[in-house]
């Protein structure tokens, strides 16, 4: 095979780069650039703080801030935009009036403001829990004896048909005795189920009995602690049935003709529609017992809206007084509870029978005193103080839906009737977990009177300040009453003998510490914190209230150097024993302390407590932590590491990157960070010493590079290792140290062969030849400037890249190797150029270089000086001998490169021959001489092997004719014209 | 299938009063031709009563059925007697149970100290209509454990050794379920069923009569029922 000679073709790059440089506009002032530094205006709507509040609003602006998307806007960012609708006052009014709006137009949906049910449910689940053994009891026979039904002669076909409804199935008993409280949940989810299919199978009767079967078991208070949860598991069901049954007949209205609309009048429904509804409600009321009846009735509330307009407005106060029928209170304020949730489903509007309900409640009070209850509570072994906070759940739920848009004076009102009912505190935790929190915090004062005087036997006094505390965290009380009510409530609170009761509200109360007070308040209280649950170490079972209070505090202090003066904070954390609680503690201090310190810092307090706090996170991690979490970890340890800054004390900034590299050195992102920073840091070096180092600062940047260099090895991510070398390289070069920068290119070149084929990303294995191809290109482009070494060969960096890229076990059918070589001899083309496309200078930027550098003669014994790292341009100066080895170079990378194309000349690879034939040819015509006449044949025979076989992109083609043509016409270029002639474009038949 | 026979009445809710004219459709769905003999409509009335009487003056539950071949199917519809004129009065009643008030009672001292309170709204009552009222449990020794009320039809025939009668409970509704309030009214409320009562009735040899019976059940084990005789009517 004839052996090609490189001839380069002579650049002239300041030249081209005048000519193909867009022509610079400047920019009128007001014109749109989307890099334009832009500055944000924040509108000028006035926040208006609710008044009392000292809580700060954070404002996000800032007049640097570049951020190309909002320049697009006039004047107001998006941002802004939002913040200002989103100002507090202005939105409630807006939401004010819409709701005005709506509640005019239709005041039978409640609000999204209305806390709905569904939110209570699981907290009441997870909370009334039993170890007790359960039963349910499907059968109503064993009632009979007791009931006086046998008294009278009943005609057996009468019996039949009443006990039909009781029955569950026919001659079915079922009574499940020993159930665990999850049996008895996974019992009624199977009751449930089998509603559904019932329905679905056309079996009303048989789903009626469930209803009825399941309501039952809500008058059973067996096993009393368990009782709200069992009202939240069946009134689940008779909800599913309530559904069933309205939109059953809801259907029969749906004709072909017409869909009922959501709002319709009695008139609309047909007459069968209205026969069946009537029939459910004929059927409930002849259910025998008074608790099923008044259930089921309950839940098909809705349908009366088929028979009248008034038909609610009539049933609901009916059934209130129905239940002053139940004698149990228990079973009484939870059927009180179910009703008010219906009604507030169906008819928000009849608030009538809310009041209704919460008065005859208040009549009733006393009896939770009364001989009944307490017997039961002898017989259970429950005591009062863990009976009364059964009904809370309930409760709260009907105070709820009274205080729900209730005027002030009827909460006054009621306020007021709680309050001369005795041992009222119960009373007293409800209004206080229902009502206004604005309404409870201007009364704060009022309340802790009352809460003194509450009978300690009953009701626990600390779940009383704890609801307290619950609404002053929302709502401010009275500036005058603030210091006041913290020392009344905290007097109280700091005697609870019982660690969990102490912290359950210790960790309420600290929010309104934190809000209205100093670091010295907060201080006293977790002091006092500190001194409660150290003691046989009460901690442990308490973490997710300490948990609590720390990101409470650490949500108020913004500014971390405050937040660390605060003595106990730290001995606060010490408490935090188990691994993982400290673990995600220290998360939420570093995710606090990245997303609100503004400015570096150099604080020693910060340092130092943070530093402490990264290090528990960093030493958590073990064999078996998670790639998730640790990628979590490193991003908070990086995020401080960026956030200090010793200004310009850069020996103190390299010693703190030295003692972090020793504390971090298990999450390789973190390393990775460092070296980073401490490349910047020698950049910092580079630029503040405009370029020309002292002796001292040379020395210093000389250890920021052998830091970089000893850190590498350590991490495992190949193209991490590569990466950093080639980046710390160029660094190390920029900074004149240059055998530095030998060491790292080399150790580069050295690491190349070790790449497997195949690299995991993201847990996928992923060949990794085009991640080669990238790191190997940018490498291609720093050799340019990289000066040789007098005492090894031209180009002696270059040379071993290749023999490394030779002796690489490539894929077997990638062309990833030829385009390496493609670009090798891109390299040497531009290495042969009398002056470089770019150099090192003094001002620290490699880009263009602009001013011609003139040669000055073999400077190889001195390679660098005055803060200008000269590269082989200047060094050998057009030396013809250093082009010819350049050339001889070309020459071999050429050959392989032909020798490539010709094993392509089989079928299957005819494609792809094409291809890289083209490609080579762009090559030749950008960088090579074509006056010479083997390149001009070489380049002529590419042309004609790239459209030989049909698989060349025809237009393509042309486009490269048309370039090659254009080309012709400058002043150098007149050759190409010729060539043009010898190209001749295949016809596709 | 085959072949499937429905009867559709006219009226959703089947009810009837005497000399109206009941229609309606039947409807033979079928893929195919159906040979028939003739489709016929046959309808049987039957009283719904424990002693042998004939009378349409009741309320009644009618049967008729459809014969075509051997398919057949049944529907029940009901005949209401026509309303009975005259005015309705209201007779309210009011009662107050004591252990000194009950009759039937083996030893008076045995019996724990309670006192009952109530009132009827009117023992004269409208069939489609609710029996309604209170009762107050003012004060009771014993903790209560239930109160019922209970339905009962009293039918009466006279026949040649002199009179029958028979009493039947129709419906028992549980208004309190355990230790109720002292003082505080529980509301009597119960609906009248619509299958098992009609307007009360006499002739001179048969009587068909309701009454309802206040059951208050005490613990441990007491029974105490008072009787208040109704007159339903229908209007």
């Amino acid at each position: 095979m004839a052996v090609f000679p490189w001839h380069s073709r002579n650049r002239n790059y300041k030249a081209e780069f005048a000519s193909c440089r867009l022509e610079a506009v400047p920019l009128e002032f007001g014109d749109y650039h989307p890099l334009k530094p832009i500055t944000v205006t924040e509108s000028k709507t006035k926040k208006v703080n609710r008044k009392g509040s000292t809580s700060s609003t954070s404002s996000s602006s800032s007049s640097s801030v570049v951020d190309p998307l909002s320049s697009v806007l006039d004047g107001t960012d998006p941002l802004s935009m939002f913040a200002a609708t989103a100002d507090p006052a202005a939105l409630a009014a807006a939401m004010d009036s819409s709701r005005r709006k709506r509640d005019r137009d239709d005041n039978s949906v409640v609000g999204s403001d209305f806390e709905p049910w569904t939110n209570k449910r699981g907290e009441i689940l997870a909370r009334y829990t039993t170890t007790e053994k359960l039963s349910i009891n499907l059968f109503m026979g064993s009632e009979k004896g007791k009931a006086g039904t046998a008294t009278l002669a009943m005609s057996e076909k009468v019996r039949t048909r009443l006990e039909e409804l009781d029955d569950f199935e026919e001659g079915s008993q079922k009574e499940l005795l020993n159930l665990t409280q999850q049996d008895y949940v996974n019992r009624i989810e199977e009751l449930n189920q089998s509603l559904k299919d019932a329905w679905a199978s056309d079996q009303k009767v048989k789903a009626l009995k469930i209803v009825i079967q399941c309501s039952k078991l809500l008058s059973d208070t067996s096993v009393i602690q368990f009782y709200p949860s069992k009202f939240v598991l069946i009134t689940d069901i008779l909800d599913t049935f309530g559904k069933l049954v309205y939109e059953r007949i809801f259907s029969m209205c749906v004709d072909s003709r017409s869909v009922l609309p959501d709002h319709f009048s009695p008139e609309n429904a047909n007459d069968t529609a209205k026969e069946t509804c009537l029939n459910w409600f004929f059927k409930i009321a002849s259910i025998r017992e008074l608790i099923p009846r008044f259930y089921v009735e309950a839940s098909i509330l809705k349908c009366n809206k088929f028979l009248s307009k008034t038909g609610i407005s009539e049933c609901l106060p009916r059934l209130t007084c129905m239940i002053r029928g139940i004698g149990d209170p228990l079973v009484s304020v939870y059927a009180r509870a179910y009703l008010c949730r219906v009604g507030m489903e169906v008819a928000p509007h009849l608030k009538e029978t809310l009041n209704k309900n919460f008065f005859d409640f208040l009549l009733t009070f006393k009896q939770i005193h009364g001989d009944t209850v307490q017997n039961q509570l002898v017989v259970q072994g429950v005591e009062l103080p863990s009976y009364l906070p059964l009904y809370p759940p309930a409760m709260d739920w009907i105070f709820q839906c009274i205080s729900y848009h209730a005027p002030e004076a009827l909460l006054t009102e009621m306020m007021e009737r709680c309050k001369k009912l005795g041992n009222n505190a119960l009373l007293l935790n409800s209004v206080m977990s229902a009502f206004r929190a604005e309404f409870i915090a201007t009364r704060s004062m009022d309340f802790i009177g009352m809460i003194k005087e509450c009978d300690e036997s009953g009701f626990p006094k600390h779940l009383l300040f704890r609801s307290l505390g619950l609404n002053l965290a929302l709502a401010d009380p009275p500036e005058s009453d603030r210091l006041q009510i913290l020392n009344e409530a905290w007097k109280v609170i700091t005697k609870l003998k019982n660690p969990q009761d102490y912290i359950n509200c210790a960790e309420v109360w600290v929010e309104y510490t934190c809000k209205h007070f100093t670091k010295r308040e907060v201080n006293t209280v977790l002091a006092d914190v500190i001194k409660h649950m150290t003691p046989d170490r009460a901690f442990e079972d308490s973490y997710p209230q300490l948990q609590l209070i720390i990101k409470k505090v650490i949500a108020h202090f913004h500014d971390f150097s405050v937040l660390f003066s605060v003595e106990k904070f730290l001995p606060f954390l010490d408490m935090f024993q188990k691994e993982s609680v400290r673990v995600e503690v220290c998360k939420c201090i570093m995710d606090a302390f990245i997303k609100h310190q503004q400015e570096p810092t150099k604080d020693p307090v910060i340092l130092n407590a943070l530093l402490h706090v990264c290090k528990t996170m960093h030493d958590s991690v073990n064999a078996l932590t998670l790639e998730d979490e640790k990628r979590m970890l490193s991003y908070l340890i990086n995020g401080f590491i960026k956030m200090v800054s010793f200004g310009r004390d850069f020996e103190q900034q390299l010693s703190f990157y030295v003692e972090s590299r020793s504390m971090f050195c298990n999450l390789e992102p973190v390393l990775v960070q460092l070296i980073h920073s401490v490349n910047r840091l020698a950049m910092e070096t580079r630029k503040v010493m405009k370029g020309n180092h002292s002796r001292k600062t040379a020395a210093f940047v000389r250890a920021c590079v052998a830091y970089c260099f000893i850190t590498i090895p350590s991490l495992a991510g190949i193209f991490t290792r590569l990466n950093l070398y080639l980046h710390s390289g160029q660094v190390a070069l920029a900074n004149q140290c240059l055998s530095q920068a030998d060491a790292f290119f080399k150790a580069a070149i050295s690491l190349v062969p070790e790449v497997p084929k195949m690299i995991n990303i993201d847990g996928k294995m992923r060949p990794s030849e085009s991640f080669l191809l990238e790191f190997l290109c940018n490498f291609f482009s720093t050799l340019l400037i990289v000066p040789d070494h007098p005492e090894h060969g031209v180009l002696f960096l270059v040379r071993e890249l290749l023999n490394v890229i030779q002796d690489y076990t490539w894929e077997d059918n990638s062309d990833e190797k030829i385009r390496i070589y493609t670009c090798v001899l891109h390299l040497l083309s531009a290495m042969s150029q009398e002056t470089y496309l770019y150099h090192i200078d003094k001002a620290g930027y490699a880009r263009p270089h602009t001013s011609p550098h003139l040669v000055a003669g073999m400077k190889a014994a001195v390679r660098g000086s005055h803060g200008k790292v000269d590269s082989n341009d200047s060094l050998y100066g057009g030396d013809s001998k250093f082009l010819a080895e350049n050339n001889k170079l070309c020459e071999t990378v050429m050959a392989q490169i032909l020798e490539h194309l010709k094993t392509l000349a089989k079928d299957e690879a005819l494609k792809r021959q094409s291809s890289l034939g083209l490609s080579f040819f762009n090559s030749i015509l950008a960088h090579g001489d074509l006056r010479n006449n083997k390149l001009n044949q070489l380049s002529v025979n590419l042309w004609h092997l790239a459209q030989r076989h049909g698989c060349a992109d025809t237009r393509t083609m042309v486009k490269t004719l048309e370039y090659i043509k254009k080309q012709s016409k400058q002043p150098d270029m007149t050759h190409l014209t010729e060539l043009a002639l010898r190209l001749p474009l295949q016809t596709r038949t | 299938m085959g072949t499937a026979l429905d009867i559709k009445i006219k009226r959703a809710n089947k009810v009837y009063h005497a000399g109206e004219v009941l229609s309606g459709v039947v409807v033979i769905s079928s893929k195919d031709s159906v040979q028939h003999q003739g489709v016929s409509l046959t309808m049987e009335g039957t009283v719904n009563l424990q002693l042998s009487a004939k009378s349409y003056t009741l309320r009644c539950d009618m049967k008729r059925s459809l014969l075509a071949k051997d398919l057949t199917k049944t529907c029940e519809f009901i005949v209401h007697s026509a309303p009975q004129k005259g005015k309705f009065t209201p007779s309210p009643v009011d009662f107050t149970i004591t252990p000194e008030t009950l009759q039937n009672v083996k030893e008076r001292a045995l019996l724990p100290k309670f006192l009952l309170r109530g009132h009827l709204n009117s023992t004269n009552c409208v069939i489609t209509q609710p029996l309604t009222g209170e009762l107050v449990v003012e004060s009771s020794e014993a903790a209560i454990r239930s109160v019922e009320l209970q339905l009962v039809r009293v039918e009466t025939c006279g026949c040649a050794e002199g009179y029958a009668r028979d009493a039947t409970e129709i419906q028992n509704i549980q208004i309190a379920d355990g230790d109720v309030c002292r003082g505080l009214s529980v509301p009597i409320y119960m609906v009248f069923p619509r299958l098992f009562t009609c307007p009360t009735l006499e002739t001179t040899n048969f009587k068909v009569e309701f009454e309802v019976n206040i059951v208050v059940l005490l613990h441990p084990d007491h029974l105490i029922t008072e009787n208040f005789p109704l007159k339903l009517c229908r209007i």
